[in-house]
């Protein structure tokens, strides 16, 4: 074995506090050594230059540079391995400069602590072996899971880009919780008006296969190479003779909630969720229909001109192969009837902020008009309560639910465009408005349209005849209140959704203590997951407005894109490798893995079989956990063995 | 006593606490030189037997530096090493040797300055202890 150790001056910023040439005699005489010389600039062309020489001359196998932080140079130094035929890895960097010559002042502590670091690094390099990075196919096609907003951001910008994308959506159409919606803030532009282009767009792309009414019901595989199993479920209308004449509507004999009014007005069994439903075609609810059995009754079949109506569809298993995941699986609102002085469920003028939304709709179930729900009056006062279900950690949800101040005060605005003698009155604990123009829009409400802004908890809502009685407090002036209101609108708090939970499991990903969907990075990797491959976009990681989720789900786009872009992945080298004869097959490091990159496989030996640990090369980061969690010191990491790392504790711990 | 020099070995993880430790030399922060660096890819591969090979082996005091609670760029590497440590604490005062020679400590790459502060008080700390006593058998009868 030959090894060439520089140390470099870097001009004078080593040089002045370490003395390098003392550093650089220290370990010539180290048995492995072929050279060790000093330099001023060692990452300049002549430095670098040097080492290709040396590498030659001496036929270095392993090369020590002792210089800046590897951090700064190891890429560069590595490459220079590479150009003359040596394995990057066989590179061992020692950092003299940030963690030496410029945070010690004493030149002799200094020269002292660079020549132990120097020691070790060439004990250390003698242990090290050559690695290779492994390649794995990709296959350039992605799947989005959820169509709301975020899904269909990330799945128009991947067609977009060129790459094939499939979109599943649980419910009949895509849309998601933003085609419920009235008006958004703080523009008040109306919300189907933005969305519905896209949806159209998404219908169209050449690019995007949508499944709507389906669910992704396996994943296996890993970055590159994912296998999913997809499940349709069957609409028992074929999509394509649907021409939306609603002629079937009119005959169907079954009436049940609409969930598209928030349950406010009723639908027949066969419908089409919303008139900019995509794909644009009626549907039959199963659950609902009378059996699906045309004995029993076929009214819309026999209406039905296109001979659109099959009651003999199935549902259908479709198996693919993805090369990245995009997670869009959103929300759903707390059930506020959880909170149980506020009365929601039992009073029935007291609604949900969607609710709301819907009854402020042209096509809601009050074709616009603010009528309440009970006996269809119009509200002359109307009170909103903020922070329903959010912030409080003692009962309900802990975090801010970050929407819900602008909507509630939104709420507050639209309810006096359309009924100008009413009075509105928003209870809030925080007036929270983070984002752009959002302060404007409240100052607008609170100043020019006369809505009312107190300060306070409600700590009561009661019937009291066909009014409602609200009892609180006012936290400004600690006085308490009791006002009388026509209906309340509760600002509903979100919370990670049934779907949200389901692919989280499926896709084992990690979530956080409110069970959204946890970042790789809080910040500087929003929409990585623990899983390579996998993103996330939009509320499945946490409360978010619009805006923000558009640009959470394009993040998630390009990343997707990054992999989708490659033929082949080059994987972490310093791994984690199991000596299948040390490994007893304990699980240990199964279980502290936090990218479930190791299985237990069995194995036949000696006539026996046998389960060992078994790494996932696509799939491991090269953390290391694995290998201080083995009891038999059965699995280690490339690049950082326990043999190297105990090398380097001797040489500096004994000098 | 007054010149004893202690020996510490600091194992930071790549991500965060190393990167603070650069953090401290580009901002030319001074701190005592005792400390010697192993860098390893996250506070998670820090195996308590490497704590226990590097007092055998002459060091007066080891530093498992980590990201914060919650940043690990391995998710949760961190806790289960400071779990770890919690544990090889006791195995270590059962075997008489003092706990506070390993300290645990999380330094994220913007704290350049607590890293120095965290160093400062490391080797203050140990040089107190005093010498490791010897734990390696002589092989002498
Ligand atoms: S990467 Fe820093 S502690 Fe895990």
């Amino acid at each position: 074995m030959k090894i060439g150790v520089y140390v470099c001056e870097c001009g004078s910023n080593i040089a002045d506090t370490v003395d390098t040439e003392e550093v650089a005699d220290s370990v010539k005489l180290l048995p492995n050594v072929a050279v060790s010389r000093v330099y001023k600039y060692k990452c300049s062309d002549p430095g670098q230059e040097l080492i290709r020489q040396d590498i030659e001359e001496f036929g270095l196998d392993k090369v020590v540079v002792a210089a800046c932080s590897p951090s700064m140079h190891e890429p560069t130094f590595r490459a220079v391995l590479e150009d003359k035929g040596l394995n990057p890895y066989c590179l061992e960097m020692v950092n003299i400069r940030e963690q030496c010559s410029w945070v010690h002042a004493d030149k002799d502590k200094g020269t002292d602590k660079a020549v132990s670091l120097v020691k070790g690094a060439v004990m250390r390099s003698e242990l090290m072996e050559p690695l290779d990075r492994k390649k794995v196919g990709v296959i350039s096609k992605a799947l989005v899971i959820g169509g709301g907003i975020a899904g269909i951001q990330a799945a128009l910008d991947i067609a977009n880009s060129g790459f094939q994308v499939t979109l599943v959506e649980k419910k009949s159409t895509i849309g998601g919780k933003m085609a419920q919606l009235d008006k958004t803030f703080p523009t008040l532009d109306c919300s189907q008006c933005i969305l519905s282009p896209k949806m159209v767009d998404v219908g169209r792309h050449p690019n995007i296969t949508l499944y709507a009414n389906s669910e992704v019901k396996q994943v296996d595989g890993y970055i590159g190479n994912f296998k999913v199993k997809i499940k349709r479920n069957p609409r028992y209308v074929i999509e394509d003779k649907c021409t939306l004449c609603d002629d079937c509507v009119p005959v169907c004999p079954v009436i049940v909630h609409d969930e598209y009014n928030e349950n406010l007005s009723p639908r027949k069994a066969i419908y089409i969720a919303n008139p900019q439903a995509v794909p644009a075609s009626y549907i039959i609810n199963p659950d609902n229909c009378l059996g699906i059995e045309p004995l029993i009754c076929s009214k819309c079949r026999d209406v039905c001109g296109p001979e659109a109506i099959d009651f003999d569809m199935r549902e259908e298993i479709i198996e693919d192969e993805f090369g990245a995941i995009v997670v869009a699986t959103g929300y759903e609102t707390y059930p506020i009837e959880n909170i149980g002085e506020y009365g929601y469920g039992t009073i029935q003028d007291v609604i949900s902020g969607l609710e709301f939304e819907r009854i402020l709709a042209a096509n809601g179930p009050t074709a616009g008009l603010v009528r309440r729900p009970s006996d269809g009056r119009i509200p002359q006062t109307v009170i909103f309560i903020h922070c329903a279900g959010s912030r409080d950690p003692a009962k309900n949800l802990s975090y801010c639910s970050k929407i819900c101040c602008m909507y509630a005060t939104k709420h507050a605005l639209q309810y006096k465009h359309h009924v100008h003698s009413g009075l509105a009155v928003n209870f809030y604990i925080d007036i929270r408005t983070g984002g752009k123009d959002y302060e404007e829009f409240y100052k607008r409400a609170a100043e020019e349209e006369n809505v009312i802004f107190i300060r306070g908890k409600v700590s009561e809502v009661l019937q009291d005849g066909d009014r409602i009685l609200i009892k609180g407090v006012n936290t400004l002036t600690a006085e308490t209140i009791e006002m009388h209101a026509d209906m309340v609108v509760l600002a509903t708090g979100i919370q990670p959704s049934e779907g949200t939970k389901e692919i989280s499991n499926l896709l084992k990903l990690s979530r956080d203590m409110s069970g959204f969907v946890k970042e790789a990075h809080p910040k500087l990797k929003p929409v990585e997951t623990s899983i390579s491959g996998v993103y996330i976009a939009g509320t499945v990681s946490g409360p978010k407005d619009i805006p923000d989720v558009v640009s959470h789900a394009g993040r998630a786009a390009i990343r997707s894109i990054n992999i989708l872009a490659q033929k082949e992945l080059e994987v972490e080298a310093t791994i984690a490798k199991v000596n299948d004869v040390l490994c007893r097959g304990c699980g240990m490091c199964v279980d502290s893995c936090p990218y479930g990159a190791i299985e237990l496989k069995a194995i036949d030996r000696y006539g026996y079989t046998f389960e060992i640990a078994d790494v996932n090369a696509a799939v491991c980061k090269g953390c290391g956990t694995c290998a201080a969690t083995c009891l038999n010191g059965a699995i280690d990491q490339l690049g950082y063995t326990d043999s190297q790392i105990l090398s380097l504790i001797k040489a500096l711990a004994d000098e | 006593m007054k010149d004893f020099e202690p020996k510490i070995i600091g194992f930071l993880c790549t991500w965060c606490s190393y990167a603070g430790a650069d953090l401290a030399g580009t901002s030319r922060i001074q701190y005592p030189s005792n400390i010697r660096i192993i860098r390893v890819m996250c506070s998670g591969r820090v195996n308590p037997m490497f704590v226990v090979n590097a007092l055998q082996q002459g060091a007066d005091g080891v530093l498992i530096g980590g990201c914060h609670p919650g940043d690990c760029h391995y998710q949760h590497g961190n806790y289960q090493a400071r779990r770890r440590i919690t544990m090889m604490k006791k195995l270590l005062e059962f075997l008489g040797i003092e706990p506070d020679r390993v300290r645990m400590t999380w330094v994220s790459a913007a704290e350049g300055r607590k890293f120095a502060q965290v160093i400062e008080e490391v080797t203050e700390d140990i040089r107190k202890l005093g010498p490791m006593k010897q734990v390696r058998r002589k092989n002498e009868w």
